[in-house]
């Protein structure tokens, strides 16, 4: 059992990683009162942008690219949502849609309608000295790639912005009670629009990150939902950066599983697997909906 | 519209590296150039479009946001699939509405999870028929691998549905069959039902405004809504069996090219009309059925097409975003108090 442990463990902390980062975002994103549907299309551009740019600047400079084209699709999403306040819902399943299809597009006139010849720098885990010999845990937390202990530093450092300085508390305003911000000087739009950036940010680092700490390719729609699992995560985490970052966990041990049933030998079909973290987020949303608080502006207009 | 298309594509092509006139050309003949490619391509995609974009249309009146039409489709495939091949022998001629009606149910079926979800707990709809996608997905790549698949067990897809479970091709009209037609009657049927029936006034009026619905004490918010994502899961679901039952003939995990997701842009783009969401079906079925052509003879990859369909959207809504400005600048300057809430989702339209 020891033996599958550790494996499940750093398993569940990889496939945790690219969704804390993507809801650490949209945590901050919906407590300035805006659903940010168009995630998804954060995350894939973020991983086009990890593509284009690895070649040429080295895995440092592929985050910056993923996270500069996960801003990009975030500022389209402002724009319409915030400026001109179309509707949240339709807006975001537009900018995916456009994100999906713009960098299937962009990809094979880069890189050819195969685009396999393609090999670009990865991350590789870098282990901390004395935390990483702990038996067991040590090396799933702690010999990982870089970009995993920035989450782990976000985490804290989200929480104590949110609820603990000025901005957090004018950002947490906006989304509970817009007029109330405007009264005391705070322009809902400005925080809504700088929250959409930092979340689109963290939206292409999460696709940066898989592909530059796991994959190490680009595929037409290899965000494969997790924009969406992410906003799931947010409500299971009760709109708290900790909370959030747990289900981040919860849902990283959900998908780790098969490589513990496949250890054991268990025969079942691998679909179950490939639907499992969709089934929890439904049962997850099930099991705590009647008793989460969303933010009282969420996706109003 | 078609002046988007147009000047998409041709920078479309010119970045993927292939000729704009070629690809133009191809995306002519594909969709309305002949009368073959107008009935047998575009007519063809029109249909589940037509269907699904009622099924969004509707939930959008509403102020439900069911973004699962994909999964619900693909639900309705997989039920009329199962239902067809169980029944052909046995009920005769009886086996397409069978089928058919099974496709409808399943639809409803899937849709209920998200629609019980958002009325008992108030859970965003948005999430979990996304998720039910996702699970609708797998559930077919498992069945057409197992209990479903065809006899033999070599290609990931079910058997071939018998002649008394396919819908019959119209008269004189190519490879466009029947489905087309109810399609189209589904259109009038819904535009009919919200325009002169009460339910249909009650569903506009959730949607206008909710809680003025709520204090008003004949409508009961919560059955009426899930009522109508019922409805909608349905129109998906009868969007599936149709595919099989008239195009693909078996089940398989590639059935639909994301009608669900186009069906959003068709709903818009018909402003959740019934009758103009089948106008803007047809149009987004030539658009496809173009797209696929192009990606045959010209080499531009297909997703070009969603890029139109994500673009479309956006004008849709950015037209209405400035006459909203607009509007809220002219309420400002006539000193009337700010409306701090938008009139539900139907504002867009």
């Amino acid at each position: 059992m020891i033996d599958t442990l550790g494996p499940f463990l750093e398993a569940t902390i990889r496939t945790a990683t690219p969704l804390a980062l993507a809801a650490l975002g949209e945590t901050i994103v919906e407590r300035s009162g805006v659903i940010n549907i168009g995630l998804e299309g954060a995350i894939i551009a973020g991983a086009f942008g990890a593509v284009a740019t690895a070649g040429l600047f080295g895995v440092s400079g592929a985050f910056v690219g993923a996270a500069a084209a996960g801003v990009l699709t975030a500022v389209v999403l402002a724009f319409f949502v915030v400026t001109l306040r179309a509707d949240q819902i339709v807006t975001g399943t537009a900018v995916t849609l456009l994100s999906l299809g713009l960098t299937g597009v962009l990809y094979r006139s880069m890189f050819g309608v195969a685009g396999v010849a393609l090999s670009i720098p990865t991350a590789g885990p870098v282990a901390i000295p004395l935390l990483s010999s702990i038996r067991v845990i040590g090396r799933a937390f702690f010999a990982q790639p870089v970009i995993t202990y920035v989450v782990y530093a976000l985490i804290p450092a989200a929480a104590w912005w949110l609820n603990r300085t000025h901005a957090g508390l004018a950002l947490r305003a906006v989304g509970e009670n817009p007029d109330a911000a405007v009264a005391a000087g705070v322009s809902p739009n400005r925080a809504r629009w700088y929250a959409l950036a930092v979340g689109g940010a963290l939206g292409g680092l999460s696709g940066g990150s898989l592909v530059i700490a796991q994959v190490g390719t680009f595929a037409e729609g290899m965000s494969a939902g997790r924009g969406f699992i992410a906003i799931a995560i947010v409500a299971l985490g009760r709109w708290s950066p900790i909370g959030v970052a747990a289900a981040a966990l919860v849902f990283g041990a959900a998908s780790a599983l098969q490589f513990v049933f496949q250890s054991l030998g268990w025969m079942l079909p691998y679909q179950l697997f490939l639907a499992f973290p969709y089934v929890l987020t439904l049962a997850a949303l099930a099991g705590t909906g009647g008793r989460t608080a969303p933010p009282a502006a969420l996706g109003r207009r | 519209m078609a002046g988007i298309v147009t000047g998409l594509v041709a920078v479309l092509a010119v970045s993927s590296g292939s000729d704009p006139g070629r690809a133009l050309e191809a995306l002519w003949l594909g969709s309305v150039g002949s009368r073959y490619a107008l009935l047998s391509g575009s007519l063809v995609r029109a249909t589940p479009l037509i269907l699904c974009g009622l099924a969004v249309a509707l939930a959008f009146t509403a102020g439900v946001m069911n973004i699962g039409a994909e999964g619900q489709l693909l639900a309705g495939g997989t039920a009329a699939t199962a239902v067809g091949l169980a029944t052909s022998p046995s009920l005769g001629r009886l086996a397409l509405p069978a089928a058919l009606a099974a496709g409808a149910m399943a639809g409803a079926a899937w849709a209920f999870l998200p629609a019980w979800l958002r009325r008992r707990f108030g859970v965003l709809e948005v999430i979990t028929t996304i998720m039910m996608n996702f699970v609708a997905l797998y559930m077919v790549g498992y069945l057409v691998r197992g209990p479903l698949q065809e006899p033999l067990r070599i290609y990931p897809q079910s058997a071939s549905l018998p002649e008394a479970a396919r819908l019959p091709l119209l008269p004189g009209a190519a490879r466009l069959h029947l489905g087309f037609a109810i399609a189209l009657f589904c259109a009038g049927g819904v535009w009919w039902a919200l325009r002169t029936t009460a339910a249909g006034f009650r569903v506009r009026v959730i949607g206008a405004n909710p809680d003025a619905a709520r204090s008003a004490a004949l409508i009961d918010v919560g059955r009426s809504t899930l009522r109508v994502f019922l409805l909608s899961g349905a129109l998906a679901g009868l969007a599936g069996a149709i595919e099989v039952t008239g195009v693909t003939y078996s089940l398989y995990e590639n059935i639909s090219p994301g009608y669900g997701y186009t069906a959003i842009a068709v709903a818009l783009v018909g402003a959740l009309n019934p009758l103009l969401t089948a106008v803007s079906g047809v149009f987004f079925g030539a658009l496809e059925a173009g797209a696929a052509a192009m990606q045959r003879d010209a080499g531009v990859p297909s997703v070009t097409a969603t890029v139109a369909e994500a673009s479309i959207i956006l004008v849709v809504l950015a037209s209405a975003g400035v006459r909203g400005r607009v509007a809220r600048r002219r309420r400002r300057a006539a000193h009337t108090p700010p409306i701090t809430r938008s009139p539900g989702f139907s504002g867009v339209a």
